[in-house]
């Protein structure tokens, strides 16, 4: 019997090209096999340091994005009204004439009448630069409605975030606890560090009220009750405290549990320089903190003076965070909150890990060994998506710190350029002066009420009112607030929209119907009440049907990037890394690279940064900017491969071949941390001067961990009344119970609506295999999430007798909706959720108008809404935290009803005309051998 | 089981036609001339009628002929090659009986073994399958004979067999109805097994893809059961009881044919039913629980 | 072709972990571009931007509910491809002898040059491992993925399934497993990997390890809890200085 030959050894393509992935901000390297220039295949590179070889299902998927039919095929114009998808195709030079032709006057006149906002942005540094050259106030990217709770919580807190900007020591982890993540930002790396735990048999708690995905494979689930981790974390807080399970020689050297606070303004006491004091338990004098060989003295000299430590013992050990307490609230047994704070103090205390690495700290004293605390944690929107996110994730940080597990080996690692203090970042810009640029950058970080983002008459600067008194540390600004306030003209109008990848038409909206209208909404005398709306997209997504102006961008194959230390590298915690995209097919389109058209747009518009002073262009396309700017001398978006050689790092001259060589080495660059910098960097000698060497920052900056946040109390006390700054009064309040400098809990839903029978959590869970909208588009995926149900707790499935094929119709106090149902157990009992971003508008997308996307999918974000209902007061509150302005997507409290049957979609939109047509009725992609 | 029509036409069409062939091959009854040409081209459009409708079900047809060369393990090439021979053989008869006036009984018999043979490849080719726990029994076979010879018999006008086949064939169906209820659970087969996860209850929570595929449409079909109960009362109204009434009434040849149409109309639903509740263990995958 | 060889050289086949599989959906959609572009006709999809959109896919992943005595109910990823068994009766009902188990490796194709598209062993099948492709009518199944395994145009490391080589949290594993000194026979004995539907009959080679006992004492350690030091905020602060001064 014979066997057909088959060929075993077939070429995956005649060439590989390096690139980086774009099917979210994970950013992996990718090898693109190419057949006579088309691509046959995508897999993960195994050199590069986020994926080492692996790929996700959207990085796989990367072909089906690539011929999407919904791509954008060249600029268009409106023809119809706004939301009817009709479209006039038009040229660049025609295209770029309109842009300039609305922005010229108001760069001349009233620059702030431009809000530039640009939602999942990986070339912020650069937007923010054009939009700083314009002069605008306005610019802020996707942060504010994402997750900016866990950024500015832990940059804050800790210099530095979990989100991608650190990781938990996968290799030396013994006990990893993961609150409310169901995929983040960094996809692969979580799996494969999940991946590495598993196979060295270490345990990893999830917690979170859905048992999905990470917290499907973790040994121990915790499905708690939404909105309440801060007090779980704080009661696991109380035990660690009342058993004495902390990290005394940690919190004392590298904290500031021993900064003195004056006992009446409670801020720290300081020397004339501005340091901190602390005593010094060798001396018993007060002394700065950071002078050599100082031992701070956590208790204050036996209490004679009060620390941060001391309040804090005070406060964490009341009764309202012992386990009895929380345990209602929370829906976490006393006994078993008493358990996990054993098995933690365990783990950390019993088990330390230590790393036979001599190091030397800030204030000079050489250790002979690394000694790190084995509990981990991680965490993302679960917690930060709440009205009480930023003081939750302080909470979680407070518990790594005080095990002494942040920075030290088995607990959670910065990843360059973290960690940075938030003193070391920019504070917020908004001086307006027409024709010139901004006094500085749009965005940072606050440190008191002088820092805010204020007109002279005291009303917010900003459109999205960041940096206001009604979030005071809003870093990465509001763009959920900014269509709704530029329709209301509060704080005032303005003129032009630009939008660049949001979806603001639909899933990245709170409130979505309301939002359409006030995009089409049109004032007394016929015209649009937002005057301009310019948008750049790739494809035919729901937002397009809004714009006037419509600038298609190229697929992610199709341009140069460039993924910038200055903005959100991909380093990992032993390593600085970034990367860069360029174009590794040739666009069949008339469309152009977005970056690339802000740079022709700054040239029409002469705008410094980009112009010599004759008004001669500095910079041909994004290429030759990516090359040739540099923020400052020596430094620019990438670090390798400078100077004249190409041999510089980090620092050095502009090399016209830096492009060449990232893509010689794979279209990345890789900076390793050093051994004995490895750990402990906030305070290690050979870590800072690791990170000046390389640019990260000037000079070393050694600082400590702020558990208790001292910018919280200088706006705490602006709202007593001390200061030139005052809030308005309205906001008092809120100002001084939520700006707490310690971390605390409260309820961030708010009084009475349980009561009203909103009793049931709703969230959302972001699919694997599923990009936001993006998805929907890709042949391959949209067969696996096509259309979302509701999941709901078996208890409440046969409270209300649902069956298998019924609806049910959802109820927030700000609107009503139906979505199909199916039961599940594994599940918070009072909680129901559904995949985010599977519903889509009729029309859009390039799917066909009975697609189940539309007529099954559906979007919970039609019952959140960006104001809380009105409490009474005559306000309307945010629906937000009110330090930092994050949206409060999961705060949302719905009520239920069963629908028998199939009740179809509600609410129901018209179908959007399709500026570009239909996708074909079969596909069998194969590009071909010869 | 998806009851496609081509295969159910296939199997009721062509188990009627090797039937018939099986009769007439048999002797029973020995025509010839005019009676033999009309009897003989019945059973032929059948047999082959229902083979070519069998094509319609491959989705690749131009390899068909390989369906020949693996009489050694499969049961579709070997009831391929069997109803070939059973056709070619049968037609050395048929020709002599028509053209002829003379019968010949060697290849007569031969021609009906093979087409008997036939028939029990193709219940075979469903009583083979562990993965359809239904079909996985020695029943399959003796039902698809029962229901050929009793279509044969009618349409060859032999009252006795006819009545004689249709109560085996009752008898066999009602047996493989009652066998087949309990046959996915006796089969062990659960999502536990399925899943390799041992615990006390496995159920699907989300399926691979909310988009269909090739198993969905072929294997995961899934009848109601009150649905199935009133097809099982028609079936057995029309593929026996009321060929039986007629037959009882009158053994007449238009009767006998008349008895022999509704049997066939039963037939279909019978097929129909055969495959609409088989269940295909692989719906366990997609939440079936049988 | 239909006969089974007696014995194959080496069983090649996939350990899956489902103590580890996070239902990511890699291997699936990985598994899709390598065999759209390679190994017989691309895998095509109906309807792709449309109302029922429906596609040949060799792998699929499936959540399951299941429920464990005394513990909360648990969501167990579970990907499923082909098995490669050792009795494939995909193989056996073949008539027109496209299916095959190779005797080197014990994989089984389909050699899409004489498929008929009958169906039939997708039929015989219990896995589901077989999609018929409704446009090039013939059978597609997962092919271990022999064009790379042995693949000379591959860097060595790289000679994997495209599967197994993207699985971001490494629960696939493959190897040889009829030879009980490979890391993957090693995995299958210490986590005491198990076939799916033994009563079927077909010998699978692929194994899948059970996920481990989960909530459960065995990973809750016990219900210890912590000693007090003290009750309140003073009586920390006394405790603190105690042991600091006990410091040197
Ligand atoms: N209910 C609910 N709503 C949510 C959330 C939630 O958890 N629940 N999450 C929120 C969060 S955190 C976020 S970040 C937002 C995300 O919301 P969006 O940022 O709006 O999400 P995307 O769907 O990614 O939309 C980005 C747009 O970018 C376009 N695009 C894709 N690639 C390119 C490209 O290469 N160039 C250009 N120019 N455009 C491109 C897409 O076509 C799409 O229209 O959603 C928010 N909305
Ligand atoms: N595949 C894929 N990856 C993505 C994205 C995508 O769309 N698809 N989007 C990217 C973006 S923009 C972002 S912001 C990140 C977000 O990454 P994640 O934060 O992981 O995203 P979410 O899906 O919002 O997950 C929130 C999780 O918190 C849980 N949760 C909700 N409320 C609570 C609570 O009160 N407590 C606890 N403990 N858990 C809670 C939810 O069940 C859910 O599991 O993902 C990024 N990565
Ligand atoms: S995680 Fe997936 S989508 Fe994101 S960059 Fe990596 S491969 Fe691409
Ligand atoms: S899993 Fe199915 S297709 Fe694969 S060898 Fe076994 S029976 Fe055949
Ligand atoms: S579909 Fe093809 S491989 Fe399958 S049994 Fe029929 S001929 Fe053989
Ligand atoms: S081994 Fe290859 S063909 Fe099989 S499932 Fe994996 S990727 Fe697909
Ligand atoms: S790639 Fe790995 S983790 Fe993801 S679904 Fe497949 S087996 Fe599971
Ligand atoms: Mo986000």
């Amino acid at each position: 019997m014979t066997q057909p030959d088959i060929n075993l050894s077939p070429k995956p393509g005649d060439e590989v090209r390096k690139t980086t992935c774009y099917m979210c901000a994970c950013r992996c390297g990718i090898n693109v096999h190419m057949k006579k220039g088309q691509v046959a295949y995508i897999e993960g590179n195994r050199d590069h340091p986020v994926n080492k070889g692996v790929l996700c299902a959207k990085g796989s998927a990367g072909i089906m994005q690539v011929n999407a039919p919904s791509r954008l095929r060249a600029p268009l114009k409106r023809t119809g009204s706004r939301g009817s998808g009709e479209f006039e195709e038009i040229s660049w030079d025609e295209a770029l004439d309109i842009a300039v032709g609305w922005l010229k006057p108001l760069r001349q006149k009233a620059p702030e009448k431009l809000a530039f906002f640009t939602g999942r942005d990986q070339s912020q540094s650069f937007t923010s630069f054009w939009a700083q050259n314009f002069g605008t106030p306005n610019y802020a990217a996707h942060g504010g409605f994402c997750s900016v709770n866990m950024a500015a919580a832990g940059i804050y807190t800790m210099g530095g975030a979990f989100w991608e900007f650190g990781q938990p020591d996968w290799d030396h982890t013994k006990l990893f606890m993961i609150f409310g993540v169901a995929e983040d930002h960094d996809s692969n790396p979580i799996k494969m560090g999940i991946g590495k735990l598993k196979a060295r048999g270490a345990k990893v708690i999830g917690v979170n009220p859905v048992r999905t995905g990470y917290n499907a494979v973790a040994d121990e689930w915790i499905g708690i009750t939404p909105g309440t981790d801060g007090l779980f974390i704080l009661s696991l807080v109380h035990e660690l405290l009342r058993s004495g399970q902390v990290d005394f020689d940690y919190l004392a050297r590298y904290t500031n549990a021993p900064v003195l606070l004056d006992e009446e303004t409670r801020l720290f006491q300081r020397n004339e320089d501005g340091k901190p004091l602390v005593i010094d338990r060798r001396t018993g004098k007060k002394t700065p903190f950071d002078e050599k060989g100082v031992r701070p003295d956590l208790t204050g000299g036996k209490g004679k003076h009060l620390t941060v430590f001391r309040l804090l013992a005070d406060r964490f050990m009341a009764d309202e965070y012992s386990p009895d307490a929380v345990a209602g609230k929370t829906g976490i047994a006393a006994e078993r909150i008493r358990r996990l704070a054993a098995e933690i103090a365990r783990v950390a205390f019993k088990e330390p890990v230590v790393l036979p690495i001599r190091w030397t700290d800030f204030r000079g004293e050489t250790h002979d060994t690394m000694t790190g605390r084995p509990v981990a944690f991680h965490a993302m929107r679960g917690i930060s998506a709440h009205s009480n996110g930023f003081q939750t994730c302080r909470s979680l940080h407070l518990l790594q710190i005080l095990l002494g597990s942040v920075e030290t080996p088995g607990g959670f690692r910065f990843k360059p350029p973290y960690p940075k203090p938030s003193e070391a970042h920019p504070k917020p810009h908004c001086k307006v002066r027409p024709g010139h640029p901004l006094d500085g950058p749009h965005l940072g970080f606050v440190h008191g009420p002088d820092d805010l983002a204020l007109s002279e008459d005291g009303s917010p600067a900003r459109i999205d009112k960041a940096f206001s008194w009604e979030n005071p540390m809003s870093a990465h600004g509001l763009m959920h607030m900014v269509i709704s306030n530029a329709h209301a003209g509060d704080p005032y109008k303005i003129d032009t929209l630009f939008f660049y990848m949001a979806n603001m038409a639909w899933n990245s909206s709170m409130n979505t119907e309301e939002v359409i209208a006030m995009l089409t909404d049109k004032d007394e005398s016929g015209d649009y009440v937002i005057p301009h709306i310019i948008y750049s997209d790739a494809y035919s997504s729901e937002t397009v049907a809004y714009a006037d102006l419509v600038l298609p961008d190229t697929t992610y194959l199709e341009r140069h990037d460039c993924i910038s230390l200055l903005d959100r590298p991909i380093c990992e915690a032993d390593a600085a890394a970034d990367a860069i995209r360029w174009p590794v097919i040739e666009p069949d389109r008339d469309v152009r690279p977005f970056q690339t058209v802000l740079i022709q747009l700054a040239n029409k518009l002469e705008l410094p940064g980009f112009v010599k002073e004759d008004g001669e262009p500095l910079y041909r396309d994004y290429a030759d900017y990516i090359v040739n700017h540099m923020r400052k001398p020596g430094i620019g978006p990438l670090m390798g491969f400078r100077g004249k050689g190409g041999d510089d790092v980090g620092r050095g001259r502009p090399n016209q071949d830096q492009l060449d060589r990232y893509i010689r080495n794979g279209g990345f660059f890789v900076a390793h941390v050093p051994e004995q910098a490895q750990y402990f960097k906030p305070w290690n000698d050979a870590y800072q001067n690791w990170a000046v060497d390389l640019g990260l920052f000037d000079a070393p900056q050694p600082y400590l961990f702020q558990l208790y946040l001292e910018p919280l109390r200088k706006f705490q006390r602006a709202a007593e009344g001390h200061g030139e700054r005052q809030p308005p009064d309205y906001l008092r309040g809120q100002i001084r119970e939520k700006l707490d400098p310690l971390p605390f809990w409260y309820s961030p839903v708010s009084e009475g609506l349980e009561d009203n029978g909103y009793s049931i959590s709703a969230i959302t869970q972001r699919p694997m295999a599923m990009y936001h909208s993006w998805g929907s588009q890709n042949a391959w995926l949209r067969q696996i999430h096509g259309s979302n149900p509701l999941y709901i707790p078996v208890q409440l499935w046969q409270e209300h007798g649902f069956e298998p094929g019924d609806w049910a119709r959802l109820t927030s106090p700000h609107g009503s909706m139906t979505a199909p149902v199916a039961p599940m157990a594994a599940l918070n009992c009072n909680t129901v959720w559904t995949w985010n971003a599977i519903g889509k508008r009729k029309g859009a997308w390039a799917l066909s108008s009975d697609a189940p996307e539309a007529n099954k999918g559906f979007l919970l974000n039609h019952l959140i809404h960006e104001l809380l209902p009105p409490k009474g007061d005559g306000l309307r509150w945010a629906n937000s935290d009110p330090v930092t302005g994050q949206a409060a997507w999961f705060d949302l409290k719905v009520r239920i009803e069963r629908i028998p049957g199939d009740a179809g979609p509600d609410p129901d939109f018209d179908p959007l005309g399709s500026p570009v047509g239909k996708g074909p009725v079969e596909l069998a992609w194969e590009v071909g051998n010869d | 089981m998806n009851p496609a029509p081509s295969v159910i036409l296939f199997t009721v069409a062509s188990g009627a036609g090797f039937g018939m062939l099986a009769m007439l091959g048999a002797g029973m009854p020995s025509p010839t001339g005019w009676a033999a040409f009309l009897l003989f081209s019945l059973a032929y459009l059948l047999a082959v009628g229902g083979l070519a409708a069998s094509a319609f079900h491959l989705a690749n047809p131009k390899n068909a002929v390989k369906a020949f060369s693996q009489w050694r393990s499969s049961w579709l090439s070997r009831e391929a090659i069997l109803a070939i021979a059973a056709l070619l053989v049968s037609a050395v008869n048929a020709f002599s009986s028509v053209f002829f006036e003379t019968v010949l009984p060697v290849f007569g018999w031969v021609g009906s073994l093979l087409s008997i043979g036939t028939v029990l490849a193709t219940g075979m080719i469903y009583a083979q399958l562990r993965a359809v726990p239904r079909w996985n029994s020695p029943l399959t076979p003796a039902l698809f004979l029962a229901a050929s010879l009793s279509a044969g018999a009618l349409l060859t006008g032999q009252p006795i067999f006819a009545v004689f086949g249709l109560l085996m064939y009752a008898a066999l169906q009602l047996a493989v109805w009652v066998h087949g209820d309990e046959a996915f659970p006796r089969s062990g087969s659960t999502s536990s097994t399925a899943t390799g996860i041992e615990a006390e209850h496995v159920s699907l929570f989300e399926a691979p893809h909310t988009g269909s595929n090739y198993l969905l449409k072929e294997m995961v079909f899934r009848i109601g059961r009150k649905h199935a109960s009133r097809l099982r009362v028609i079936a057995l109204s029309a593929a026996i009881a009321i060929p039986l009434i007629i037959l009882f009434i009158s053994t007449s040849l238009p009767a006998l044919f008349l008895a022999g149409i509704v049997h066939l109309c039963g037939m279909v639903v019978a097929r129909w039913l055969f495959f609409a509740e088989a269940e295909h263990v692989v719906g366990l995958y997609y939440g079936r629980n049988a | 072709m239909t006969d089974l060889p007696q014995n194959t050289g080496q069983k090649l086949g996939l350990v899956i972990d489902l103590d580890t599989c996070v239902g990511c959906h890699a291997c699936v959609v990985a598994c899709k571009g390598w065999n759209t572009e390679n190994y017989g006709a691309p895998l095509s999809d109906q309807d792709p931007y449309g109302a029922d959109p429906s596609g040949t896919f060799l792998n699929r992943v499936h959540s399951f509910e299941a429920y464990f005595d005394d513990a909360p109910a648990q969501i167990i990823h579970f990907p499923r491809s082909c098995l490669h068994c050792e009795d494939a009766p995909c193989v056996t009902v073949c008539p027109t002898g496209a299916s095959y188990k190779r005797e080197e490796d014990g994989i089984v194709l389909v050699n899409e040059a004489d498929c008929m598209g009958c169906g039939l062993c997708a039929w015989a099948c219990p896995y589901g491992a077989r999609e018929m492709d409704a446009k090039a009518g013939v059978m597609k199944k997962c092919t271990l993925c022999v064009d790379r395994i042995y693949n000379e145009n591959l860097q060595e490391v790289d000679r994997v399934p495209a599967c197994v080589r993207t699985c971001p949290a490494g629960a696939r594993h493959f190897g040889d497993l009829g030879d009980p000194e490979s890391d993957v026979s090693k995995l299958v004995s210490e986590r005491g990997g198990v076939d799916l539907m033994p009563e079927q009959q077909t010998r699978p080679v692929n194994k899948y390890l059970p996920p481990r006992p989960k909530d459960s004492k065995a990973v809750m350690h016990g219900d210890s809890q912590l000693e007090p030091v003290a009750t309140e905020a003073t009586g920390l602060i006394a405790w603190v200085d105690r042991m600091l001064e006990k410091l040197p």
